[in-house]
């Protein structure tokens, strides 16, 4: 699939949808009134400075809308900080803090303990993008964890050091091309496998962890609430694709996400104290060269090198692999949007 | 003031035995300073304490060079040669030893006074820690502080049985040793 | 009321009489005592605070980070390494303008690894924005740890409490520690105009870009300034309700008439004061503690040195490859002096080792030797050096 097709496919899922018959309230309305019916609390707000298509900006938008107005952030280094907070402006609707790099979670955990010590209720959400939690801030997500704060920990997982301009870090897919894994003579991009994190976040046996994808908001809503509603660590992932850095298109970046769910390469799933308890089913699962097409930083898997289709075979493999152990597989057609009504419950207590 | 250096191995209790003798001078309504020769040391290693008493708030912070007297925790550290470096000339000597006062000062061949700490400890407290019964020893010899003074030091650090042995040991440790019998050195030894 | 303390318990008994809402620390030699003592406080029932035991000192500084920032009085304290670890986050604590009290129990840096008395780590964050305070003894270290809450919560700078690994925190000595009134009257509960709070959403710590930079940075500079009258005025009026002073931002000892004078920092202050005693009449020096060395309170130092031939700076660190830190910024503060004194420079007592009563005589001696500009090490054994450096 080259991303021309995609666009048409696209276009095509629009127009069904606008020529499907209108019942009830959106019968009568058109989309802008809809939204006004429907306001939702935005606790970041628009004119911010993120690329088009930015995953990581409507990821926030859609944890902050979803966590509600009683909430204090956190912000790790990177681009959600450096696009929202250009001083004097601000797009936060939040009190918000961003200290460093790798203290995130350190610093909400001192937020959170001096709520608790103020006797106040509000829920603390720290953030960091994949480099500031699978990689520099691992130790104090860690140390979060381990002492049972109170908060949501949200990774926007965009697969590499995009704020500093595109390099690999320990969340960057196998075989990516990152200005710090460029392909060449020796090498085929990135030599080393994307870190299981939500396997180590497991290991911290919270009371609830998951993966989520800025292709699927209303999982994504659903998932923020359940997880502020839990007294504890809590632990969110969500892919968030990069344009720039995946490079890809900024209308396609929605869809490219979706790829990586379909093809199994980022599997959706639930955590409950370290067990697996959800997983969002893919129905027919795609070939990973449909995901991996679409974007410059896979080019060079499809070349006529013959590591080229090695490779493409070992990132299928790491796919199928995905769907074996989550049992990934399920009938019938995809949702455009889940609203979570996919996902299949695998037992649990947290609800 | 009196200077007081302190050996013993870690785990002997000697930073304890430094601190409730600056304590007992504190309770005489005396200036005092206690400190540790803080090292990395483990259990068994040789360890300094230092114990300064004074009638005046006391200024010096470096470590106690030509201390008055020396508490031995264990006869086994005469065999370090630094252990009497600087004591002074008429200084005292006392240690934790199942041997005479007359065999330790014919084999060092220095005064010095012989206590057996452990064995005391052993059968009265039930653990072999010689400190607070040569801390009893020391100041029965020098009449430098009353043993009330030790025995409420000694209260703030401890309770229960474990107090009231080392309260039964104090007494019995006092009542054995010689009184007095350094008060002439305690004069002798003070400095400004 | 009297009491004979370990420094560290001391120091912990004055941070519960703050009422600090949230303590967050991580285990190194020397600091230990004082967070241990600070934890059992809690599980006593005797300090109610949140102590968050964290997984490591950049980690210790960055929860303070985050309860200063929600309106919390929070407290931590290190050591050397440890300091070192927090080194980014206090930059950015001080960059924030948050406050907070951090106990430094003073140790020397690796590499090699010594667990001893010396002023390298806290002199190697001088330039973060926190305000120094160093301490000559433990009841210092007490009314020092209360002032630096108020100094602190009034200036909105984040306030390090500088005191001697092991001489200090590991010294039993005779404290009158102060009660609860007297610490209640003197520092009001914690009231932070800027803290993170859903009613008022603030954003905290955003990105500021070359036309604003300059200014954020000046600021800073400006308030560490204006810092300097609110320490006098900390430790005076703390002095109306206890009847002690702790030395303001440098105190003077010693006849007036001495043309030599010595300047140091910390516990040594005290060894050199009895030394000082015991010296012959006109020998006798004037005797100079600097207790604020953030902000560098550089026009009392000259009053101070007024009439002095000669300046003796005797430091606890050093800059390898330039030389003494607090010397070189003395001779920087003295320059505008009508007639400033010769500066000599010293540092002694580098990685615990011991700074005996004869210190002072030695320095003397050694600074007839040494230049206007020079720095030397005045403890160094060169038998104990390779053969190139001796």
């Amino acid at each position: 699939m080259d991303s021309t097709k995609l666009k048409q496919e696209i276009q095509e899922r629009r127009a069904q949808m606008q020529s499907a018959p209108k019942e009830g309230v959106a019968g009568q309305h058109n989309m802008e009134e809809l939204r006004k019916l429907q306001p939702r609390y935005r606790g970041l707000e628009a004119g911010h400075r993120a690329c088009q298509g930015c995953g990581e900006a409507l990821a926030a938008r859609l944890v902050t809308e979803a966590a509600g107005p009683d909430v204090i952030l956190t912000n790790a280094t990177g681009c959600l900080e450096v696009f929202t907070t250009p001083w004097p402006q601000s797009a936060w609707r939040l009190p918000w803090i961003h200290s460093l790099f790798e203290n995130s979670a350190a610093v909400a955990s001192g937020v959170e303990a001096a709520l608790k010590a103020q006797g106040r209720s509000t829920k603390v959400i720290a953030q960091g993008g994949d480099g500031g939690t699978f990689d520099i801030g691992f130790q104090a997500l860690s140390g979060m964890l381990e002492r049972q704060h109170n908060i949501l920990y949200v990774c926007y997982d965009n697969e590499a050091y995009m704020n500093t301009g595109i390099q690999r870090s320990g969340s960057t897919p196998h075989a990516a091309m990152t200005t710090t894994s460029p392909p060449g003579k020796e090498r085929m991009g990135k030599r080393h496998m994307k870190k299981d994190l939500l396997s180590i976040i497991a290991a911290h046996h919270i009371p609830y962890a998951a993966s989520a994808s800025v292709a699927y908001p209303a999982d994504i809503r659903r998932k923020v609430r359940r997880a502020v509603s839990i007294e504890g660590p809590t632990f969110l992932l969500i892919h968030s694709p990069c344009p720039l850095g995946w490079g890809i298109e900024s209308d396609i970046s929605i869809e490219v996400a979706r790829l990586a769910v379909q093809t199994g390469l980022f599997p959706i799933i639930e955590l409950e104290r370290g067990e697996l308890t959800g997983v969002m089913p893919i129905r027919n699962p795609r070939p990973v060269t449909d995901y991996l097409k679409l974007q410059n930083r896979f080019k060079h898997l499809f070349t006529d090198d013959p590591r080229a289709r090695k490779e493409r075979e070992h990132v299928q493999a790491l796919a199928d692999h995905n769907i074996e152990i989550y049992q990934l597989r399920g009938e019938g057609v995809d949702a455009l949007d889940t609203d979570g009504a996919d996902t299949v419950r695998r037992g649990g207590v947290v609800d | 003031m009196i200077e007081i250096r302190i050996h013993g191995r870690g785990g002997q209790g000697n930073v304890v035995a430094a601190y409730v003798l600056a304590g007992a001078a504190f309770e005489e309504g005396k200036r005092c300073q206690a400190f540790p020769n803080f090292g990395a040391e483990r259990r068994g290693a040789p360890v300094v304490a230092f114990v300064r008493i004074s009638e005046k708030p006391i200024l010096r912070r470096c470590q106690v060079e030509a201390p008055g007297f020396l508490l031995i925790q264990d006869e086994s550290l005469l065999h370090i040669p630094s252990v009497m470096e600087g004591l002074k000339e008429k200084g005292g000597i006392l240690v934790n030893s199942l041997k005479s006062s007359e065999e330790l000062t014919k084999e060092y061949g220095r005064p010095m006074v012989a206590l057996a700490g452990s064995q005391m400890a052993a059968e009265i407290v039930g653990k072999p820690l010689a400190n607070v019964a040569l801390l009893s020893a020391f100041l029965t010899l020098t009449g430098l502080l009353p043993l009330e003074a030790l025995k409420k030091a000694l209260s703030k650090r401890f309770r229960g049985e474990v107090l009231e042995k080392n309260l039964k040991l104090i007494d019995e440790v006092g009542a054995q040793v010689a009184a007095g019998l350094w008060k002439k050195e305690a004069k002798h030894v003070a400095c400004a | 009321m009297l009491h004979a303390l370990e420094g560290s318990q001391a120091i912990a008994q004055a941070v519960a009489l703050c009422r600090p809402a949230v303590v967050a620390a991580y285990p190194i030699t020397p600091q230990t005592h004082i967070v241990e003592n600070i934890s059992k406080l809690v599980a006593d029932g005797k300090l109610k605070c949140e102590f968050v035991s964290v997984e490591s000192e950049f980690s210790a500084a960055s929860v303070v980070l985050g309860s200063a920032a929600t309106g919390a009085r929070s407290y931590t304290a290190s050591s050397s390494q440890g300091i070192l670890l927090m080194a980014e986050v206090l930059f950015d604590i001080a960059g924030m303008r948050l406050p907070m009290v951090l106990t430094c129990a003073n140790r020397a840096i690796s590499a090699p690894i010594n667990i001893w008395n010396d002023h390298q780590d806290a002199m190697t964050v001088r330039d973060s924005g926190w305000i120094q305070l160093y301490c000559a003894d433990n009841q210092e270290a007490i009314d020092t740890t209360i002032q630096a809450f108020r100094i602190s919560e009034r200036t909105e700078l984040p306030v390090m409490v500088c005191v001697d690994g092991f001489v200090l925190t590991h010294t039993l000595e005779v404290v009158d520690m102060p009660n609860a009134e007297q610490v209640d009257s003197y520092l009001p509960p914690f009231t932070f105009k800027n803290k993170l709070d859903p009613k008022h959403p603030l954003s905290l710590g955003t990105l500021v870009g070359p036309e604003y930079y300059t200014e954020a940075r000046y600021s800073l500079h400006r308030a560490l300034e204006k810092a300097l009258p609110e320490i006098e005025s900390a430790d005076a009026d703390w002095a109306k309700i206890c009847g002690r002073a702790s030395g303001g931002l440098l105190t003077v000892d010693g006849p007036e008439s001495a043309s030599v004078g010595v300047l140091a920092m910390g516990s040594v202050v005290s060894t050199l004061t009895e030394a000082n005693e015991i010296l012959p009449g006109k020998k006798r020096v004037r005797l100079m503690k600097l207790r604020a060395f953030r902000p560098f309170p550089a026009e009392a130092l000259r009053q101070a040195c007024a009439g002095l031939k000669e300046l003796i700076v005797l430091e606890r660190a050093f800059s390898p490859g330039c030389g003494g830190i607090l010397g070189t910024e003395v001779r920087a503060a003295l320059a505008g002096m009508a007639k400033p004194p010769a500066v000599r420079n010293f540092a002694v007592g580098l990685g615990g080792r011991d700074i005996p009563l004869g210190t002072l005589s030695k320095l003397l001696d050694a600074a007839k030797a040494q230049g206007n500009e020079g720095f030397s090490i005045l403890d160094v054994e060169p038998e104990r050096l390779p053969p190139e450096d001796r």
